[in-house]
Order: C-alpha cells, then sequence, then structure tokens
C-alpha cells in the first residue's frame, strides 16, 4: 500500500482527497463521517459574516443531467454559503479539528468586500484551530448578486486586495479557489500570486440551466414556477477544469503556486488526471453526494495500486509528471502523421465508424468488401482525426498507429522525416520564424 | 367442445387436472412485458448501427435503430410509428418472432457481449404502448376514398397487413373469413402464452379502426366460382388463405377416439376461455417436429399433462421447429424423442390407448426403420406433420400452383390477373407471420399501384 500521505501549502493530510466546501461540509455531523471513512480533508462550508445567516430556497436546489438510464453526468446546484449561525460552526470546527488532528480542516470563506469584514473573521478562524482558509471567489449563483463569490473573483485587482488582506490579519495559509466563469483563468490566478496566497484551488462551479420541462415549458428545476442559473459540476465539467489546472501550472507567472484540483473527480483516474497536470491534492464533492463517503475508500485503493504498480513512493512524485506534455498548438510537430487502425480481430461491424467518418470527416472508412459488411481504413483518406477510435464501441479495437520515419504517407505521397516541424516555422504560416 | 371425461382403467382424460390459480400461472404471459426501466436500459444498449443487420434481418425491414433509438429518447409513440409504419402486426410479430434466427441473431452485441438487444421485447414495449393507450391519438389515417374495391380472402397476419395498408392508401376493403372471428393463426394458432389476453383481437380491433375493412366472417372459399365472383365484383382480390388442410399419418388407428390434428386441440384451446373445462389426457403424445407440435405438447403438458412425448422423424436439425422452440420444450417437461416414426395407433374400445413406434435411422441419406420398436402409452394423440393448401379449387379456377402452394411473383402477383397472394399459402415462403405481413404489405402496394397506375406507390 503506497503512501498517500500530502503535504499541500503547509497542510497535512493522510491522502490527497479532500471533500470541497459544498453542502457534504456543512457541519460536524457530516464531516466526522467523512473522517471516518477515510477522507483526507475537507474545506468546510464557506462561512459568512457574523449575523443572520443566509436563507435558502425550499424547493429544489439540485438538477443534474443524466444519461437515459440515470447515470448522472452534470450537476448543479443553487445553494448558498452555510446558513447556519456562525458561533456554531466555529464550534463545531473546533472541536472536529481537536478530534481529528491528523485531517486537513480547511475553513471556506466569504464576507464582503471590505477589510473590515475579513479582519474581523479571520482571527475567529484561526482559533478554531484549523490548517487553513479558503477564498470563496467562486460561488456563481445567488451569492454574487451580492457582490461576493464570482463576482470577486471575476475582478483580479479584488483578488489581489482581498487575498493581501487575509495574509495581513491571519497567519493561516491561504487558498484561493477561482471561478471559471471568466475568459483566461491565468488572470485571477496571478492576482491571487501578487496577493500573497499560498495556493489556488480551481474549479468552482459554473453557470448552468439544466433544462426545460418540455409540458409546463419552465426551466429546471424551479421554485414556485422560476428558477435561477446553478453552479454546474460532476463529470462534465472535468475537462474544462483540467484545462484551467493545467493553464495555471504552466503559467509561468504562477507555475509552482501549489494547486487544489476540482472539477468531476469520481474516482482515482480523475484524480491522477488532475495532479499529474499540477493538482497537489484533488476536491470533490458531486462524486460524495451521488454515491456517499464511502466512495473515498475505492478512491484511495485505486490511488495506492496504481503508485505501487508504477513505483511511486509519493503523490508529490506525480504532481505536474504530465505537464510537459501539455504546449501551444503552434509548437505541436506537424510532421507527424498517425493513421487509424481497425482491428478486425474484435471489430463487431457496428459501422458507427464509418458513418461518422463518412458523414462527418474524410471519407476513410470503407463499409463493404467483395460484397461483405467489412470495416476498414482506407490510409489515403486518413488524416488520423481519431473521430473513429472515440465512436468505436470496443476498447482498443480502433487504435492510431505512428507512422516512423521512412514511411510513405499515402495520403499526401510524402515519406516521414521524422524531422520536427511545425507551425512557428511552416510556410503558410505569414508570422513564421525566419529558419 | 368439452366432452365428458373418459377415464377406465386403461384410459384417463379428463379436464380440471390443476387449480384455478395454477391454470393462470400456466397459461400467463411466456415472455413478460419490460418495465419502463428495464425498456431504457436495453434500448441503451443499442449502438445505433450502420447499415443496421437487424433491420437487413427482418422481413418486413423495420428501422430497429431508429425504433429503439426513440424508446431511449422518451418518445414512444414515435418509435411505435417507426414499428408499424414498416409491419402493422408489429405488436404481433414482437411476440411470435423466432427472432434469434432474424433480427437478434444478427445484432453485433453478439459479438461483443455474447447476447444481442433484445428487440421482440423493445417492439413490444413500444407498440404495446400506443396500442393499449386509450387516449392516444391514431398513429395513422386513411387516405381519401378512391372509390376502389378490393377483396382479401383470409383474415390472417396476410390479409390483416394486405387490408390495413390498402384501406390507408383510400381502398374499401372486403375481408372473407372462414372462422367465426377474424384472425387467422393470430387468433387459433399460437400457443396461449405467445399472446395472451386477447392481444390477437385487440390488435385486429387497432387494424380496423384505420377504417374501410369490412369483416365477412363464417366465409369460405369452396368454389371455383366464387373466386370468379370475387374478381368480378371487385377490381383486386388478396388470397391469404393459410393452410387449412393437415397431412394424415396414414397408419392403422388414426380414427380412433382422442386422436386429432394438433391445429384443432391449439384452436380449441384459443377458444376455450376457462381452461379447466378442457379435458387432457393423463399421457400424450404428440407426432411431429415443428412450431405447432411443440405449442401443442407444451400446452398439453401445462394443462396438466402427466407425461407428453413429443416424437420426430429425423433428428434435432431437421426439426422446423428452432432450437429455441427445442428448448422451451423441454425447460416445459415435454419428453422430445427424435428418429421415431409413427406405425400404428393402438385402441382400446375404440379409444386411443397408445402409439407404436419405429426408430429410424439415415442410411445413404435415406430414412430407414432400424427394426427396433417402441410403444408410448397415451390417452390423446395430437398430429402435427405439417399442414397443407386445400388447392383444389385454385386449380379448378386455373390458378399456376408450385410445389402444392400458390405460384406468384416478388409482390405475390398470381398466374391470375388481378389476384394476389401472400402467407403461408405462396409457395417458395419459411411460414413465418412476419413473412406473411410482409407479404400482405407488398401486395398492398402492387394492388395499389395497379389500381391507381398515375399515383406514386409510397406508405
Amino acid at each position: 500500500m503506497a503512501n498517500l500521505h500530502t503535504t499541500f501549502a503547509g497542510i497535512h493530510s493522510p491522502n490527497p482527497f479532500w471533500l470541497a466546501s459544498a453542502p457534504p461540509t456543512d457541519k460536524a455531523y457530516n464531516v466526522i463521517r467523512a473522517f471516518e471513512a477515510g477522507w483526507g480533508g475537507v474545506v468546510w462550508k464557506t462561512l459568512g459574516e457574523a449575523g443572520p445567516p443566509v436563507v435558502n430556497v425550499n424547493g429544489p436546489r439540485y438538477g443534474a443531467l443524466l444519461t437515459p438510464d440515470r447515470r448522472l453526468l452534470g450537476f448543479n446546484n443553487i445553494e448558498l454559503i452555510t446558513d447556519r449561525d456562525l458561533e456554531l460552526n466555529l464550534r463545531e470546527i473546533t472541536q472536529v479539528k481537536r478530534d481529528w488532528p491528523d485531517r486537513a480542516m480547511v475553513v471556506s470563506l466569504m464576507v464582503p468586500c471590505e477589510e473590515a469584514a475579513w479582519k474581523a473573521i479571520l482571527p475567529r478562524v484561526e482559533d478554531t484551530g484549523a490548517d487553513g482558509i479558503e477564498l470563496n471567489f467562486g460561488c456563481p449563483h445567488g451569492m454574487s448578486e451580492r457582490g461576493m463569490g464570482a463576482a470577486v473573483g471575476q475582478v483580479p485587482e479584488y483578488i489581489e486586495m482581498v487575498t493581501a488582506w487575509c495574509k495581513q490579519y491571519s497567519r493561516l495559509p491561504v487558498i484561493v479557489k477561482l471561478t471559471p466563469n471568466i475568459t483566461d483563468i491565468r488572470k485571477p490566478a496571478q492576482a491571487a500570486r501578487r496577493g500573497g496566497a499560498d495556493a489556488v484551488s480551481l474549479i468552482n462551479t459554473i453557470n448552468s440551466i439544466m433544462g426545460v420541462d418540455p409540458y409546463s415549458l419552465t426551466m429546471t428545476p424551479a421554485t414556485g414556477g422560476k428558477g435561477s442559473h446553478g453552479g454546474y459540476c460532476g463529470p462534465a465539467v472535468k475537462p474544462i477544469a483540467l484545462n484551467m489546472v493545467a493553464e495555471i501550472a504552466r503559467d509561468p507567472e504562477t507555475r509552482g503556486l501549489p494547486i487544489s484540483g476540482i472539477g468531476g473527480i469520481g474516482n482515482w483516474r480523475d484524480a491522477l488526471d488532475f495532479i499529474a497536470l499540477g493538482s497537489g491534492t484533488v476536491q470533490v464533492c458531486t462524486a460524495a453526494m451521488v454515491y456517499g463517503f464511502k466512495i473515498v475508500q475505492e478512491m484511495n485503493d485505486g490511488l495506492s495500486n496504481y503508485m505501487d504498480q508504477m513505483g511511486f513512493k509519493s503523490v508529490g512524485e506525480i504532481v505536474g509528471r504530465a505537464l510537459p506534455s501539455v504546449t501551444d498548438w503552434r509548437y505541436l510537430d506537424l510532421n507527424h502523421i498517425s493513421k487509424a487502425v481497425i482491428n478486425q480481430g474484435s471489430c463487431i461491424q457496428c459501422g458507427r465508424c464509418h458513418i461518422a467518418c463518412e458523414d462527418t470527416s474524410h471519407q476513410a472508412i470503407i463499409a463493404t468488401r467483395d460484397g461483405k459488411r467489412h470495416f476498414e481504413v482506407m490510409e489515403d483518406e486518413c488524416v488520423g482525426c481519431n473521430l473513429c477510435a472515440v465512436v468505436c464501441p470496443v476498447p482498443q479495437c480502433i487504435t492510431l498507429r505512428d507512422l516512423q520515419p521512412g514511411e510513405t504517407d499515402l495520403r499526401t505521397g510524402k515519406v516521414v522525416s521524422g524531422a520536427h516541424a511545425d507551425w512557428t516555422t511552416h510556410p503558410n504560416n505569414p508570422s513564421r520564424a525566419s529558419a | 367442445m368439452s366432452p365428458a371425461p373418459i377415464t377406465s382403467p386403461v384410459v384417463d382424460v379428463r379436464p380440471g387436472r390443476l387449480s384455478a390459480d395454477e391454470y393462470a400461472r400456466r397459461f400467463s404471459d411466456a415472455n413478460p412485458p419490460l418495465t419502463p426501466a428495464q425498456a431504457v436500459l436495453e434500448a441503451e444498449r443499442c449502438l445505433y448501427c450502420f447499415d443496421a443487420p437487424c433491420a437487413s434481418a427482418c422481413p418486413t425491414h423495420i428501422d430497429v435503430p431508429s425504433f429503439i433509438r426513440r424508446i431511449a429518447d422518451g418518445n414512444l409513440r414515435g418509435s411505435a410509428r417507426a414499428i408499424l409504419e414498416a409491419n402493422p402486426l408489429g405488436g404481433m410479430c414482437a411476440r411470435v418472432c423466432p427472432t434469434e434466427v432474424l433480427c437478434e441473431q444478427v445484432c453485433v452485441r453478439n459479438t461483443q457481449e455474447g447476447k444481442p438487444v433484445q428487440i421482440g421485447r423493445l417492439q413490444r414495449h413500444a407498440v404495446d404502448a400506443v396500442m393499449f393507450d386509450p387516449a392516444a391519438k391514431a398513429l395513422f389515417t386513411r387516405a381519401e376514398p378512391t372509390a376502389r374495391r378490393v377483396a382479401v380472402v383470409g383474415a390472417g397476419p396476410a390479409g390483416l397487413a394486405c387490408a390495413h395498408t390498402l384501406a390507408r392508401l383510400g381502398h374499401a376493403v372486403t375481408m372473407f373469413d372462414a372462422r367465426p372471428k377474424a384472425g387467422g393463426l393470430n387468433e387459433y394458432g399460437l400457443a396461449a402464452y405467445k399472446t395472451p389476453e386477447g392481444f390477437a383481437q385487440r390488435e385486429l380491433a387497432w387494424l380496423l379502426a384505420i377504417g374501410g375493412i369490412e369483416v365477412r366472417n363464417n366465409w369460405k372459399l369452396e368454389t371455383a366460382s366464387q373466386l370468379t365472383e370475387l374478381r368480378r365484383q371487385y377490381d383486386a382480390v388478396f388470397l391469404g388463405l393459410g393452410l387449412a388442410g393437415t397431412h394424415p399419418l396414414k397408419i392403422a388407428g388414426e380414427d380412433l377416439i382422442g386422436v386429432q390434428d394438433a391445429v384443432d386441440f391449439i384452436a380449441t384451446l384459443r377458444q376455450t376461455a376457462d381452461l379447466s373445462a378442457l379435458p387432457i389426457g393423463r399421457r400424450v403424445v404428440v407426432i411431429g417436429g415443428g412450431m405447432t407440435a411443440v405449442d401443442a405438447a407444451v400446452q398439453a403438458k401445462l394443462l396438466g399433462a402427466h407425461v407428453v412425448h413429443m416424437a420426430y422423424r429425423r433428428g434435432p436439425d431437421a426439426m422446423s421447429a428452432s432450437r429455441d422452440e427445442q428448448e422451451w420444450a423441454l425447460t416445459h417437461g415435454v419428453v422430445l424423442h427424435h428418429w421415431l416414426a409413427p406405425v400404428e395407433i393402438l385402441g382400446h374400445e375404440g379409444h386411443v390407448r397408445a402409439v407404436r413406434f419405429a426408430d429410424q435411422a439415415l442410411v445413404n441419406g435415406q430414412l430407414q426403420a432400424t427394426g427396433r420398436e417402441l410403444t408410448f402409452e397415451a390417452d390423446m394423440v395430437f398430429k402435427a406433420i405439417g399442414q397443407q393448401l386445400l388447392s383444389t379449387v385454385l386449380a379448378e379456377a386455373g390458378m399456376r400452383l408450385s410445389s402444392g402452394r400458390i405460384a406468384t411473383d416478388e409482390a405475390g402477383q398470381t398466374s391470375l390477373d388481378g389476384v394476389w397472394a401472400g402467407g403461408d399459402c405462396r409457395a417458395g415462403g419459411l411460414d413465418l407471420t412476419v413473412e406473411a405481413v410482409e407479404h400482405g404489405k407488398r401486395s398492398a402496394h402492387a394492388i395499389h399501384a395497379r389500381l391507381q397506375p398515375a399515383v406514386a406507390t409510397k406508405v
């Protein structure tokens, strides 16, 4: 069993799986159950300033994008920050951290964008014994209408300012949680670093409407006939999150800044994606809300087996390992040639590859040979686009073969040289670099 | 129809062998409908293949991927339309088609997962949803009346498909049928558990609801002049006669009490509301190797017969009952014998008491008796060695026959002008319900084209 212990921005946890600030971390009852199940840490559901707490709707807070057989692809919510009294939350955080000293206890915060408000709450959190704070600059619904959450996260200057206040008034590590509802994720991350952030976490949820009821023609979910956009998460958002994580991890201004990856993590492989692209820990919410806290045991077990198989001694060894493979399009090798290959032994002859290629791509897969149903790639038409492999229902039936130097690309008639050449030097590029 | 029990130390034929609950249980749906949740899960298994093999394998060319996709999409009405457009008897075919040798045999999921998408059950799910919904608006509407009249003889699957298609196209159809109820084999010939809850009549009602079809029951084609008269009175004639004759065994004892054609036993069973009133022997012997033999044997067992022997003179591969049908018989307690040919039916005071069989073997490709013999005691014997077309009338009318059935072109046109034929009475077929439907449909389009040469035939 590999050692999954993780140190992230100075915060220790027995494994990299934390519960994200969300309904599952709303109160001691849930968090204790989570720690009993094996979660490495939690980010306590966002606290607001002292005084009357926010109120939630009493209609549906959640909606989902489901497959026809009701597997969950995406999830959305309109729940606000904690609707419990600040003092009660602080007492519970103190007690739980005392009882579970080895687990990471991070407290999520969202107060008005005023120095006094932050100055007031930060010492109270520090007094709980929590390991760190996470600034909720991401919540896209409700709170953003009041000038908090994503409304702050969308203005890099605010991020920098508030982060600086937190560093000034607290000794705790500061994790800035970023909203994806922005054009370039690097800007808020850079602002966080300028403000002195110890880490960033991302992504928060994405503005979303789940759908429309076909018979009442009202948006869903709706409360009393009206709905409001919610925050989207779950498996469907993972690719968006991975790109944003990688963008920050490889940006010169933010490179090295610890990242806690969030977005659609449901198993160890999802977690590995985030870790390999630069995340030191990962945060989970949807998977726990679908399956319960026990799911962390499968994540831990899977990651541990993978590390043993690969010979990794610590999670830290994997962090960012895939980053060198991420680059800008302009640096991709235009001399590299791939061709799809259909394994006739495992082909079940559904013909999806053919019709996808025929209707929407390069007409490179035949459907009959000698009058019989038969699917085969015509290398003289194939551009190696991977569509056929994607739509094939049989794993590994269609693969891409890399042409080796000396082989001829039947589509162009050119011999593969093996030398790298990309857009930066391509003759069709009007602004190419001179050779 | 319900003779008194015959019991003696030798013969035991009696009704009421089971409790009322047991009859209901045994004759309930052989293949129960999918629940909505099961249907969606199953529909999700469909890969929506290009040029789908299942659709090509269907004699009526139902667009299987489309109808299954529509189930997954929650569009059952559209699904039913896709099915019934190609096959107006899609509900019955979903129940009785040997899908294991048609659409489901070529499903690519066989290769990948070792089991096909359950196309037949999905088809039933979609059709039932629309057919059994009293609030559903009609899927199809009838075209403007054309003032053309077509006679359809035989209200079985072929005739019904033909009549419905013609009626949709605006023609006026008169259906003639020899039986008191329309439906043909659907009503009289299939095992009860394949089409329970009066489905044959429910489907018939749905088919007739298109309008423009008049049904005349108890009308039998018995003379050549009747056919001449139909040709004179109607613009076209479609014959969906089925195979009303049976083959005799031509052995001693065939006329003993307790010996009957399996088709008659099945028809009686199908028309018996209270199965506990239907007498069945304690020991039953069924002679034959087709679906009718299986249906008779299994239903005899279900009625409470203690022992049911089904004997066929050749090996399992030569049986016209599919492997699945044979399996069905075996798992329902029928004792299946191959290589046994009946020699004599033995009687006791005028009633059957046993059947003597001669063991057979193939010698140089010829079936020969080995000399060994075997006798099964029997209180009832069902003959199911095949049916035949009663063709004398047709021959008299000058119709060309082929191997004892009606010779036609691809569209079902017979040698008599203005007369088409389809279903089991047509030569060169597979004797399947779904094929009969296709025959009826194709002939309807051919008739339509003939009646309205200027109008393109397209439905």
